[in-house]
C-alpha cells in the first residue's frame, strides 16, 4: 500500500514538474507547480514528518502559490502565451540538466549507503517545540532567532520597495 | 514506509526534480516563472533532508528543522522577489530577463 503510495506520488511530482518548466500559460505552470507541492507534503505524510507537511501544505501551497498567482494576474493577461523556447537554448539547457542528473544517479547508485534505521521517529508537538527554543544540545534557538531577523528584514525591504515605486 | 522502499528511490526522485528545475531556470525568460523554477530546486533539497532524517537519523530531527528554515527563507525570497518584478513591471511594462537589462532607479 505504502509502495503504491509512493509510486503515485513520485510518478505526480516528477510529471508535474516537468509541466511547470514546460507550460506555455504561466497561469497554469503555477497550478501545476501547486500539485507538485501538494505531492512532495504527502511524501512528508508518508514519512511520518505531520509537522513539516503541515508547514509545507500551508507555507508553500496556501501562501507562496497565492502570491505567485496574485503577481501573475499582476503582470500578465490570463489568456497570454509565452513565447516558444528556441530549439538551440532548450537543446544546451537539456543537454546541462541531463548531465547533471546522470551523473548525480550514478553517484547515487553506486555509493554504499549504511543500514538505514529501524527505530521509530517521534516528531510530536512538544518536541518540536522544546528543540525549537532549545539551547543546550539539539537546540535550534539560534537558527530561530536568525530566521526571525530575516523575516523582519524582508518584509521591512518589501514595504520599502513597494513604496519606492508608487511616485 | 520505510522498510520497502529504499532510500535511493527518494534521493533519485529529488535529484530528478532539481535538475528539471535548473533546466526551467536555463529555458525561462519571464521572470516569474523562474521564480518558480527556484521553488522546485528549493522543493527537491527539502525532500533530501527529510529522507536523510528519516532513513539514517530517526533519533534527532536536523532534516526536519533545516527543511523549516528553508521554507521560512523561500517565503521571504518569494515576498521579496515578487515585490521587485512588480515595481520592474510599472516601470518598464515587462517582465522579461532579457528587456529588464536596466536596475538603475
Amino acid at each position: 500500500m505504502e509502495q503504491v503510495l509512493f509510486y503515485i506520488f513520485a510518478g505526480m511530482i516528477l510529471v508535474f514538474s516537468v509541466l511547470t518548466v514546460t507550460s506555455r500559460r504561466i497561469l497554469r505552470a503555477a497550478v501545476y507547480l501547486l500539485f507538485v507541492l501538494v505531492a512532495a507534503a504527502a511524501l512528508f505524510f508518508l514519512m511520518q514528518f505531520e509537522f513539516l507537511a503541515a508547514v509545507q501544505l500551508t507555507l508553500y501551497a496556501g501562501g507562496i502559490i497565492v502570491l505567485i498567482i496574485f503577481s501573475v494576474m499582476l503582470t500578465s493577461h490570463v489568456s497570454e502565451k509565452l513565447e516558444p523556447v528556441k530549439f538551440g537554448k532548450a537543446a544546451f539547457a537539456f543537454a546541462a540538466s541531463a548531465a547533471g542528473a546522470a551523473l548525480t544517479v550514478y553517484t547515487l547508485l553506486s555509493y554504499p549507503f549504511p543500514e538505514v534505521s529501524a527505530a521509530e521517529i517521534d516528531t510530536s508537538m512538544k518536541r518540536i517545540g522544546s528543540e525549537l527554543l532549545g539551547y543546550q544540545a539539539n537546540g535550534y534557538a539560534l537558527p530561530f532567532e536568525v530566521i526571525s531577523i530575516l523575516l523582519l528584514a524582508g518584509m521591512l525591504g518589501v514595504i520599502i520597495i513597494a513604496k519606492r515605486s508608487e511616485k | 514506509m520505510i522498510e520497502k522502499i529504499g532510500i535511493e528511490n527518494l534521493l533519485i526522485l529529488s535529484a530528478l526534480m532539481f535538475f528539471i528545475g535548473v533546466y526551467g531556470f536555463l529555458v525561462r525568460k519571464n521572470l516569474i516563472t523562474m521564480l518558480m523554477s527556484v521553488e522546485l530546486i528549493l522543493n527537491a533539497v527539502n525532500i533530501n533532508f527529510v529522507a536523510f532524517n528519516r532513513y539514517f537519523y530517526p533519533e534527532k530531527l536536523q532534516g526536519h528543522f533545516f527543511a523549516l528554515f528553508v521554507i521560512a527563507v523561500a517565503a521571504t525570497e518569494v515576498a521579496v522577489a515578487i515585490a521587485i518584478i512588480i515595481s520592474l513591471y510599472r516601470k518598464i511594462r515587462t517582465i522579461d530577463v532579457e528587456k529588464a537589462s536596466e536596475m538603475k532607479y
